[in-house]
């Protein structure tokens, strides 16, 4: 009777322990929403004009940029890359479309000008970051290069490209004119659908189609299954080089995309647009809980992530944080993400242990 | 202490020279129970075996004696006094060492650095002494007869050069109680036979030794006691010579082993595969494969036996298309195979269950689902995109098929035991529908149970006409489960029998071939 009552002390302690368990990995997992809401609501009490339509709309469109990178930088990161060269890609792209648009293709033999439509010129700048991706991709493929390192090159050519383009010169008022039939490139920034910025929309659609991709298609589990275990996917007849070289292409797109949205914005393409763009990707991918070790995250998370990025930075502004100040609480940020990051993986791998030993 | 251990031998023989206890160890994880009330007694200067199906709690067990984890209840007695280690490096500060199973190496040091680490031997002023190091780690690896250079990288040794190099570095530190968890599973004979030599050599300088495998046969060549786990439970304890393998398995598995490996006979139907001068060079040069021919026929298990680095799993990897360089000439069902790469060997029906589950089989991030699907998405498209109900079905009909115990198949991969882990591997190599199954060592590591249960999926393969490449070190399991046996050395065929010409003898005997002597140690893959 006593033992009875003792190994139901036991069936209730252990029930406690799961459900402890699994309220810690809900958190963990959910760690990047929970976030979220927290720095909004901190925000919305210190200051009452945070949560207004106004300042929300304003503020995705800073976390679009960073968004649309971070996709990008989450397909690299879940195949265990990283990609370093998306803010030189963003000022190289931006310079290239300025260049377009203000002086047009030149072809000094023949002694003429082609001036491109604004369309043409939108689709030419998309493939030279698409083929600045795919080459980063290639070498880091083909020559075993580490993705580190590969990026790191294309991080400081295409810088330089940027500032070679124009000397080192902003290409002002990207206007275009009516006779050269170039006009309209502001639209892309300046444009809303719905009274919502196009910019919004594209991260909206290019999120959900990056989630569909790598949840619903082989090509998305590829990507996972490089990330896990390269070995194991290459024997189970991934073509990884092929992958990986379209991953970094992805990247090279989506650092394009955000290069014209910019120069858009802006009206203009100055050489050192997209500085730093790399860091703040990386900081939404792993705050949305992507793991920098490859195999594990998720596109939704990393949207997530650059919003939490997003309303600390517009936030800090708002309440007056110097700037200085401002990167020291962005740098905690970025370090404690990893560091859960860890907390995460070896959390799983408790679990997994856990599991196995019951089912046993 | 002597004093000690001579009144002590007064006592009954089971309970004599016992130098570490285990007494009525429980561990509970969340929602289990691994041991339950467990007591072992480890014995001066003998081999103490532990067996017992994967999940019956030895490594908790092993795990609570060298420190990684602590036990809910119970206690530990070293010399009759109680110890609670917290770490594995205080468990080495009280003398109890281990070979773990899973090789816990540094790939991108050399041999001696491994040997050494964390235990470096240093001149004064802080510095490595070199030479001393190689001085010590050339003496232990001949004293394990191997020929592995010191200063060699240790991701470029095989397996099983691996795992020597973990045993040199285990008795190292001088150890009075060395802890050996599946020591042989990547040896071959030759390496077995040397290992035990040290042990005997360990032995009798009164080292205790625990010892874990789930290669019956050998333990009672080696062992002296034996005590046997099942369901977190003691089930019985026993000198080794008052015992057989029959018993040891009736009670592992709480069953009778007649059934363990069958072999039926089959009728064999045409050639389905046939390689011609199949042929991989060595980067230092020589032949890891040597002009290699060879038929198999549809419905046929045709084993490969070998010593490590004969060229058993290069071949495999060959047909599998993961070894570029390779040349020769394959036919596949009479029609010449062309392709290159590992993708389109998978189109054409090959398939290989590769030698390391960890290494090359298994995606850790991913679920079970997605890593029985991983070879074969492409089945599971609807317009463009993976079909969950598509996937659901082929994940359910190969547990069912294959018999994969799994509560729920989005469950992570790790979650499995080794065996289930395995069988998740078949299952994904199946769902390619194939025609010609590379296993490459199927059953390392992997507990009687769901051997057996691997043994019966081979048959049923080759019974439903499928063409089967089965590589195996163990020879009681490779002359059980194939129709013919081709062995290797140095990369060629030098020997072949059929099942009912094989025999133990012949197949060692082959297997020297081109080796010099039968009984020299040096039998690893040389001249990496």
């Amino acid at each position: 009777m006593a033992q009875e009552n003792n190994n139901k002390q036991i069936q209730a302690k252990k029930k406690h322990k799961i459900t402890k368990i699994d309220v810690q990995s809900f958190l963990l997992r959910g760690r990047a929403f929970i976030a979220l809401i927290l720095v909004t609501v901190v925000f919305s009490l210190l200051s009452p004009s945070f949560l207004t339509g106004t300042n929300l709309v304003i503020m995705s469109k800073h976390v679009a940029i960073n968004a649309l990178v971070a996709i990008g930088m989450t397909f690299v990161i879940l195949t265990a890359g990283i990609d370093l060269s998306v803010g030189s890609v963003v000022g190289m792209v931006a310079m290239m479309a300025g260049g377009l648009i203000n002086e047009g293709i030149i072809i000094p033999r023949l002694g003429i000008i082609i001036y491109p439509h604004t369309w043409m010129i939108m689709v030419l700048s998309l493939i030279l970051g698409t083929l600045a991706g795919a080459l980063v991709g290639y070498i880091i493929s083909r020559f075993n290069v580490a993705p580190f390192i590969a990026t790191l090159g294309m991080f400081y050519v295409a810088r330089g490209i940027a500032g070679l383009r124009n000397n080192g010169y902003t290409f002002p008022n990207l206007v275009g004119s009516a006779e050269y039939g170039n006009t309209g490139f502001e639209i892309l920034g300046a444009g809303t659908f719905l009274g919502v910025n196009y910019s919004i929309w594209l991260m909206v659609i290019l999120t959900l189609a990056a989630h569909i991709i790598t949840k619903r298609t082989p090509f998305g589990r590829h990507i996972y299954a490089i990330g896990g275990n390269e070995h194991a996917a290459e024997l189970s007849g991934v073509r990884v080089s092929r992958t990986k070289i379209i991953v970094y292409s992805i990247s090279g797109f989506c650092s394009a995309f955000v290069g014209l949205i910019v120069a858009s914005q802006l009206v203009a393409s100055h050489p050192l647009i997209g500085d730093t763009y790399e860091l703040n990707a990386i900081a939404a991918v792993v705050l949305g809980g992507t793991s920098l070790a490859g195999g594990r995250g998720s596109m939704g998370g990393t949207l997530i992530g650059a919003f939490v990025i997003g309303v600390l930075n517009d936030g800090l502004v708002m309440m007056g944080v110097s700037s200085f100040w401002q990167k020291v609480i962005k740098g905690a940020v970025i370090v404690f993400a990893v560091i859960i990051d860890q907390v995460q993986a070896r959390m799983q791998e408790r679990i997994a242990v856990q599991q196995q030993e019951e089912l046993d | 202490m002597s004093d000690l251990s001579t009144n002590l031998t007064v006592k009954t023989d089971i309970s004599n020279n016992i130098i570490l206890t285990a007494e009525n160890i429980t561990h509970v994880y969340p929602g289990t129970v691994a041991l339950d009330d467990v007591s072992f007694s480890v014995r001066n200067g003998k081999v103490n075996v532990l067996i017992g199906e994967n999940g019956a709690g030895k490594s908790t067990l092993m795990k609570i004696l060298v420190g990684v984890q602590q036990p809910t209840r119970g206690k530990i007695l070293l010399d009759g006094h109680e110890i609670k280690p917290r770490s594995p490096i205080e468990a080495t500060r009280l003398g109890i060492g281990i070979v773990f199973q899973e090789l816990n190496l540094c790939d991108n040091l050399s041999v001696v650095d491994n040997i050494f680490l964390a235990r470096e031997k240093t001149r004064r002023g802080g510095l490595i002494s070199r030479r001393t190091q190689r001085k010590l780690a050339s003496e232990l690896l001949n004293k394990l007869e191997q020929k592995i250079d010191p200063d060699e990288l240790l991701g470029n040794l095989r397996i099983g050069e691996k795992q020597i190099v973990e045993i040199a570095k285990a008795l190292s530190q001088n150890v009075r109680i060395l802890i050996m968890d599946e020591p042989t599973s990547a040896l071959s004979a030759d390496e077995v036979d040397v290992l035990f030599r040290v042990i005997r050599d360990l032995k009798s300088s009164g080292v205790a030794i625990i010892y874990i495998s789930h290669k019956l046969e050998e333990l009672t060549e080696i062992g002296d006691y034996v005590t046997i786990l099942r369901d977190g439970q003691k089930v019985a304890e026993e000198e080794i010579e008052n015992v057989n393998v029959t018993w040891m398995i009736e009670n592992m598995v709480g069953r009778n082993p007649a059934t363990l490996f069958t072999h039926k006979e089959r009728e064999l139907g045409d050639v389905l595969l046939r390689a011609e001068n199949l042929t991989l060079p060595r980067a230092g040069g020589g032949y890891l494969l040597d002009h290699v021919s060879f038929e198999l026929y549809e419905g046929e298990v045709l084993g490969f036996y070998g010593l490590m680095g004969a060229g058993r799993s290069d071949l495999v990897e060959c047909l599998a298309g993961a070894r570029p360089q390779a040349t020769g000439n394959i036919w596949l069902e009479g029609q010449p195979v062309n392709t290159e790469t590992i993708s389109d060997r998978i189109q054409s029906g090959f398939v290989l269950v590769p030698e390391d589950r960890q290494r090359d089989s298994i995606v850790p991030t991913l679920s079970v689902q997605d890593n029985m699907l991983l070879a074969s998405l492409k089945k599971y498209l609807r317009g463009g995109f993976l079909a969950a109900a598509k996937e659901r079905a082929a994940t359910n009909s190969q547990i069912k098929d294959l018999s994969i115990r799994v509560a729920n198949s989005h469950q992570p991969i790790t979650a499995l035991s080794g065996g289930n882990q395995q069988k998740v591997v078949v299952a994904k190599g199946m769902l390619t529908q194939p025609k010609v199954l590379l296993l490459d060592e199927p059953t390392r590591g992997i507990d009687v149970g769901a051997k057996s249960e691997i043994s019966e999926i081979i048959n049923r393969l080759a019974e439903e006409k499928y063409g089967v490449i089965f590589v195996s070190s163990e020879l009681k399991e490779i002359l059980a489960m194939s129709d013919r046996i081709l062995v290797m050395s140095k990369g060629k065929i030098t020997g072949e029998f059929s099942h009912q010409e094989a025999n133990e003898e012949k197949l060692v005997a082959a297997s020297a071939i081109g080796h010099g002597s039968l009984n020299g140690g040096n039998h690893h893959g040389s001249g990496k």
